[in-house]
């Protein structure tokens, strides 16, 4: 239904130039749904088991185990989004293909590339949902964060409209200040091959930096939280 | 309405009234929680006008309509949502009830059991919602130079509420689903969050067979684009006559017909879960 819907809008928007931002009907019907694809794999939403753990107190029992606790959690989504993928993501490109003009990739590195971005995309998501979820070792109520994460992931990720649309400065300052087109903007713009090849290596980088960045960033954040929870365990 | 309870008419609503006042009071009193809420679904809603203007950034025209006129469609399928989801809105719990068998106690109440359900979740933050909504309605109207008579005046009034019983009809029908098949979110969200968002575009945009399920069949092209025509003095390139801007009541009645229907329907053929 709402991949029906975006996939309207966007040929409405191309029908006066013929093409919007650099993408032609078919790329930006292709980028609407393998959105709609990518959507469960990422899993921006939803996904509360650590700040859950937290709230039990179950995370000690994560501490004892020989594997670090974010190791251990990331192994567990990179599953749960390779079993998403086979169960989730080609169903909604079978509709989308059944019922308009998807783009097909033209150049063969695409196919390897945009494999490597959808996986770096869940590492990067993975990465800004632990964080999320971490804050719950500080916070009492994590509603806040949580609502920050549930709008930026929305607007600036690239699910309601593609960046692209966006004028150029702002564009460059989300996509460099922030993660958050590196989870969906960055994989849809590879697979439909907005940019030549150069441009799509480029993403990838940015993308190999941010999920650098983010786990360790998890690392760090996991251990000051530790040192909290033994404080607090006395 | 009045089928279960007897005594004056003024004494009635009294129970109703006060099991809204504990659930303002309930909610207001987690302040910070509270204020986080109502600035978060302003973001939230933002997110969807930020979409519109955007997409105006990289095309003049949507479905053949300027960024002000499209502006105007949205806030009115806005302001009519936002409306019936601050009256019924959290009667998509119902799957909840039925399944924790919450509704059973419900049942056994003296009381209607569909102004029971909404009084008992009523959603004091959605205010802040419909008020945002009224207020981009207002700036969409002046920007779109919107030459006002005393028709077009009623009609600004009266297609927010037609389309507000309409989207309310789609919460109660889609809801009701839960009484035969427990499981029944899904669904309902597709319809009524679709809806929504289907009635913030012109209907121009979709194709043949979309537009007529849901702007025709479902009734949401009366929400808001064809009050929009009127107000903004546009002719339909669908080719429908102008009077179709004023029929979002009657449309209305006939859903808000069927959904009691169907309502009447599931809560007679409610058997508990037993849980």
């Amino acid at each position: 239904m709402f991949g029906f819907l975006r996939s309207y809008v966007m040929i409405a928007v191309t029908v006066v130039g013929g093409a919007a931002a650099g993408y032609s009907e078919a790329q930006l019907l292709s980028f609407v749904w393998l959105g709609q694809g990518l959507l469960g794999v990422l899993l921006l939403w939803g996904w509360n088991d650590l700040a859950d753990r937290i709230r039990s107190g179950d995370v000690v029992m994560d501490l004892l185990r020989p594997q670090h606790p974010v190791v251990y959690f990331l192994a567990a989504d990179l599953g749960r989004a390779a079993y998403a993928f086979l169960t989730r993501f080609f169903a909604p490109m079978l509709v989308g293909a059944l019922c308009f003009t998807l783009y097909v990739p033209q150049r063969w590195p695409t196919y390897p590339l945009g494999a490597a971005s959808i996986v770096l995309g869940v590492v990067i998501s993975f990465g800004c949902r632990y964080l999320v979820n971490a804050a719950s070792f500080w916070l009492m109520d994590s509603r806040g964060v949580n609502l920050v994460w549930l709008v930026c992931s929305g607007l600036l990720a690239g699910l309601y409209f593609p960046l692209r649309f966006l004028p150029e400065p702002l564009l460059l300052l989300i996509w460099i200040g922030t993660p958050m087109p590196s989870m969906l903007q960055a994989p849809l713009d590879v697979l439909v091959e907005r940019d030549g090849l150069t441009g799509q290596l480029a993403i990838v980088g940015g993308q190999i930096a941010w999920a650098a960045a983010l786990i360790g960033l998890c690392f760090l954040v996991q251990r000051r939280a530790e040192r909290k929870l033994v404080v607090q365990g006395g | 309405m009045s089928e279960r309870s007897e005594g004056a008419p003024g004494t009635r609503l009294t129970p109703y009234w006060e099991l809204l006042k504990a659930q303002v009071r309930g909610q207001a009193s987690y302040r910070a929680s509270f204020w986080l809420d109502m600035v978060g679904n302003f973001a939230l809603l933002g997110g969807d006008l930020l979409t519109v203007i955007v997409l105006f950034q990289v095309t003049p025209s949507l479905g053949g309509f300027t960024r002000p006129q499209v502006l105007v469609m949205f806030a009115l399928g806005m302001v009519a949502f936002n409306v019936a989801d601050l009256a019924v809105g959290n009667i998509e719990r119902i799957r909840m009830y039925v399944r924790t068998g919450t509704l059973d106690t419900v049942l056994i109440r003296p009381l209607g059991v569909l102004s029971q359900l909404l009084a008992l979740d009523f959603g004091v933050r959605r205010i802040g919602r419909v008020l945002y909504a009224v207020t981009i309605l207002v700036v969409a109207l002046v920007l779109a130079d919107v030459a006002w008579t005393p028709a077009k005046a009623v009609l600004v009034v009266v297609a927010p509420i037609a389309g507000a019983a309409l989207f309310g009809s789609i919460f109660v029908a889609a809801s009701a689903v839960a009484f035969w098949w427990i499981e029944s979110g899904e669904i309902a969200a597709t319809v009524t969050y679709g809806g929504r968002d289907f009635s913030t575009y012109p209907i121009t945009v979709y194709g043949q067979l979309f537009r007529r399920v849901f702007a025709y069949g479902l009734g949401f092209g009366f929400v808001a684009y064809y009050p929009a025509l009127v107000l903004l003095e546009l002719p339909d390139p669908l080719g429908l006559p102008e009077l179709t801007g004023w029929a979002s009541p009657l449309v209305a009645l006939v859903a808000v017909g069927l959904a009691a229907l169907v309502w009447r329907t599931g809560v007679r053929h409610y058997r508990s879960t037993g849980s």
